[in-house]
């Protein structure tokens, strides 16, 4: 099974089998220890950079910024959403705590 | 690896693209194939469709390039027409109602909520009136901006109009600079007040002065490589190379092959031209262009007028084109403010009434998102300006009204953070009643873009502000970054980002108390971009300090998380969209 990844307008989307899922603007919680010295990262997408896969998760890197400390940078691949039966399936990402892993998403 | 943009540009773009955008119309929104709509809505920009956010599927805004601004005699009613036919969607906007342009900060038009089963008929309309949409976005030249009164200005020195119309004649259309690794950006201008705000253009040709065979002659100094996207701002860098009019088209054509050669086809974050001048450096520049790109010797720079350059300078003399000036034929253009840029389209319609009842018809777009009309008489001046329309477009308005500058923000910008223009128009109605600028302070600018990409050019502002989040009381809202001391003239300064992150409703406060600051702290008449230079960062960050005041703000909420901010039910499944061409909602099959 192939799923189609992309990320489109200039860093505005990550789409996933030619369907926009991912927008910027959101604000994630983020298991991201070398990001920033905050304990959990409150983190504004503003630019998606690469899409990848991980087993079912569709993972994302992308540039951003802790509006608690104010860091800014791309606290490595974070996962966005899950495959199910080929079907994207969102993760809740503005309510639980996504963990930030430093290796490739692929 | 090429991207996905580069891979589908190879195989359908420019002038061919048309072809399809008219066959989709004509068989609907929905013959597009799924799998296929991310490569045709990057298509489209090319013909000037940007596809809306999510939320709005099925609707583009649509960008209409007018070359300097320039709206000949009848094609201001055009552009009312169309959008009052075209431009009115499922979404009413509480300030500006069904239908509007906009005036964009590169002297262009957008519309909002096309309808692609309208594009060939708006097409259509559009051409029949000189008007056109091709190369309005996407990979290639872009609208070339200057001075909109080129030709006609008192403070010109070179007429830059047959410059600027041989450039948009000679590569809209031309396949060979069709399919650039990004946008291209180029203003020209003769004006000596720095109108053309060539430093923030890819391509800046400016005034200059040069010895030709013993005569003084006025042309051009070409720069390259400015732009303000991406937290990457860059002024565009002198190439030393001084240009006569005539040859003004082989050396831009020079300059956007190079690009197309030379430009980074990788990486779109690092694929404008002001990166590979980075790169390379100016003298490189210059060499690659004289020895690969141009088959005459290249004049080294002449001598510029850009001490004289007052645009956007905070300083004084003319910082924009409001209010009456003289033409060089005697006659008057009177500039008119436009708050950020939008108006209805039944104001443009009865705006087009009074250019031909006052002027010629003929109407002028500026960088600052305002409308000039130009042509008036002395004789015809005073009835003109008692006209009512001019109360709200207004020639002498206050600074706040006047310096506003907004872009596109969550209403219909898939970048952006947070809510723009109508947030730009609370803040000007709230500093106008509630705030005095010290004395001698008749100018002052604040542009706010929502987000990093910088379409309304923030970072040459006395005030920028940029969209953010923060969480006030727990809550995530929409705050904005708070830079100062911006703008261009001889010396050209972005802003200093001081202050992060400020919750929206805290804003004007934080405006109110800095200008409190300044005009305690001011030495004698010195400038607000004095005063701003002569302070360290810290510094200025104490004098920002955001407050909540009688101001309030009704979107703090994230409006990015809507399908239209200011619909009563909101919610981004709420919406119609996608619909049909009449606009009625097109159910899923599945
Ligand atoms: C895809 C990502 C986008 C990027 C990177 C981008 C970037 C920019 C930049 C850098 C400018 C000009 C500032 C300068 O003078 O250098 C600009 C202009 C502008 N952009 Fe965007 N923009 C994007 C998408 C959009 C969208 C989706 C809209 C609206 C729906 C929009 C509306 C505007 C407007 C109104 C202008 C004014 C200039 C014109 O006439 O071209 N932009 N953009
Ligand atoms: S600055 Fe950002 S939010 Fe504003 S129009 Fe440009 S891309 Fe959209
Ligand atoms: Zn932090």
């Amino acid at each position: 099974m192939s799923v189609s990844l992309r990320v489109l307008d200039d860093g505005a989307w990550v789409s996933v089998n030619d369907s926009r899922q991912v927008s910027v603007s959101e604000l994630w919680r983020l298991d991201a220890p070398e990001f920033c010295s905050c304990t959990v990262p409150d983190f504004v997408v503003e630019n998606f950079q690469s899409v990848g896969v991980d087993g079912r998760t569709i993972t994302a890197t992308v540039y951003g910024q802790c509006i608690q400390c104010g860091e800014t940078g791309v606290p490595g691949w974070i996962p966005v959403g899950r495959l199910k039966n080929g079907e994207y399936v969102d993760l809740d990402r503005e309510n639980v705590v996504l963990p930030a892993h430093g290796g490739n998403g692929n | 690896m090429p991207t996905d943009v580069e891979r589908w540009k190879s195989e359908v773009y420019g002038n061919e693209i048309r072809e399809h955008l008219f066959e989709f119309a004509e068989e609907g929104w929905d013959s597009i194939p799924e799998d296929e709509r991310d490569a045709w809505f990057e298509r489209f920009k090319w013909w000037g469709l940007y596809h809306q956010r999510n939320g709005q599927e099925s609707y583009f805004m649509l960008r209409i390039g007018t070359p300097n601004g320039r709206l000949d005699p009848g094609q201001l009613r055009v552009v009312g027409e169309v959008a009052k036919e075209y431009a009115t969607g499922p979404g009413t906007n509480p300030i500006f109602g069904d239908a509007y342009a906009d005036i964009t900060t590169r002297q262009a038009i957008q519309l909002h909520w096309i309808k692609l089963e309208d594009v060939p008929e708006l097409f259509e309309k559009l051409e029949a009136n000189g008007l056109t949409a091709q190369q309005a976005c996407g990979d290639s030249w872009r609208n070339i901006v200057g001075n909109p009164m080129a030709g006609n200005d008192a403070e010109e020195i070179i007429d830059a109009w047959p410059v600027i119309k041989e450039l948009n004649e000679t590569f809209k259309g031309d396949d060979d600079h069709s399919n650039l690794p990004r946008k291209w950006k180029v203003s020209v201008a003769g004006s000596a007040d720095g109108s053309g705000q060539g430093d923030i253009n890819d391509l800046a040709l400016e005034p200059a002065y040069k010895e030709i065979d013993g005569e003084r002659t006025v042309g051009f100094n070409v720069r390259v490589g400015g732009g303000l996207a991406r937290n990457e701002p860059r002024h565009a860098r002198d190439i030393d190379v001084w240009v006569a009019p005539e040859d003004a088209a082989a050396v831009a054509g020079g300059l956007s092959a190079l690009f197309r050669d030379h430009g980074d086809r990788e990486n779109r974050y690092n694929a404008r031209i002001k990166f590979l001048v980075d790169e390379w450096g100016t003298e490189k520049v210059r060499e690659v262009l004289q020895e690969d790109y141009v088959d005459f010797e290249l004049e080294t720079a002449g001598e510029d007028v850009r001490d004289q350059y007052t645009y956007n300078a905070g300083g004084d003399g003319r910082n924009d084109l409001v209010g009456i000036h003289k033409q060089k034929d005697g006659k008057n253009f009177v500039g008119l403010n436009v708050l950020v840029g939008r108006m209805g389209a039944d104001d443009v319609l009865e705006l087009a009434d009074l250019a031909e009842k006052y002027g010629s018809g003929a109407a002028r777009l500026t960088q600052r998102q305002n409308i000039i009309i130009p042509d008036v008489p002395d004789e015809k001046l005073d009835e003109f300006l008692a006209e009512d329309l001019l109360e709200h477009y207004s020639p002498d308005p206050s600074p706040f009204m006047r310096g506003s500058v907004a872009c596109t923000g969550t209403e219909f910008c898939s970048l952006s953070i947070v809510e723009t223009k109508n947030r730009q128009v609370r803040f000007a109605r709230w500093l106008k009643e509630n705030v005095e600028l010290p004395e001698g302070i008749d100018q002052f600018h604040i542009h706010l873009s929502g987000c990093t990409a910088s379409c309304a050019q923030p970072q040459i502002a006395d005030v920028s502000l940029r969209g953010m989040k923060t969480r006030k009381n727990g809550d995530p809202v929409e705050a904005l970054d708070i830079g100062l001391g911006g703008g261009l003239g001889e010396e050209p300064q972005f802003a200093r980002w001081v202050t992060q992150r400020v919750p929206v409703d805290e804003v004007p406060g934080a405006i109110k108390n800095l200008l409190a600051s300044f005009e305690e702290l001011r030495e004698g008449d010195e400038t607000f971009r004095d005063f701003i230079q002569r302070h360290d960062d810290d510094e200025l960050a104490d004098l920002v300090e955001p407050e909540e005041t009688s101001y309030e703000d009704p979107m703090m909420h994230n409006t990015k998380r809507t399908w239209y901010p200011y619909a009563e039910e909101d919610s981004l499944d709420a919406g119609p969209a996608p619909t049909n061409a009449d606009g009625t909602p097109i159910t899923s099959d599945d």
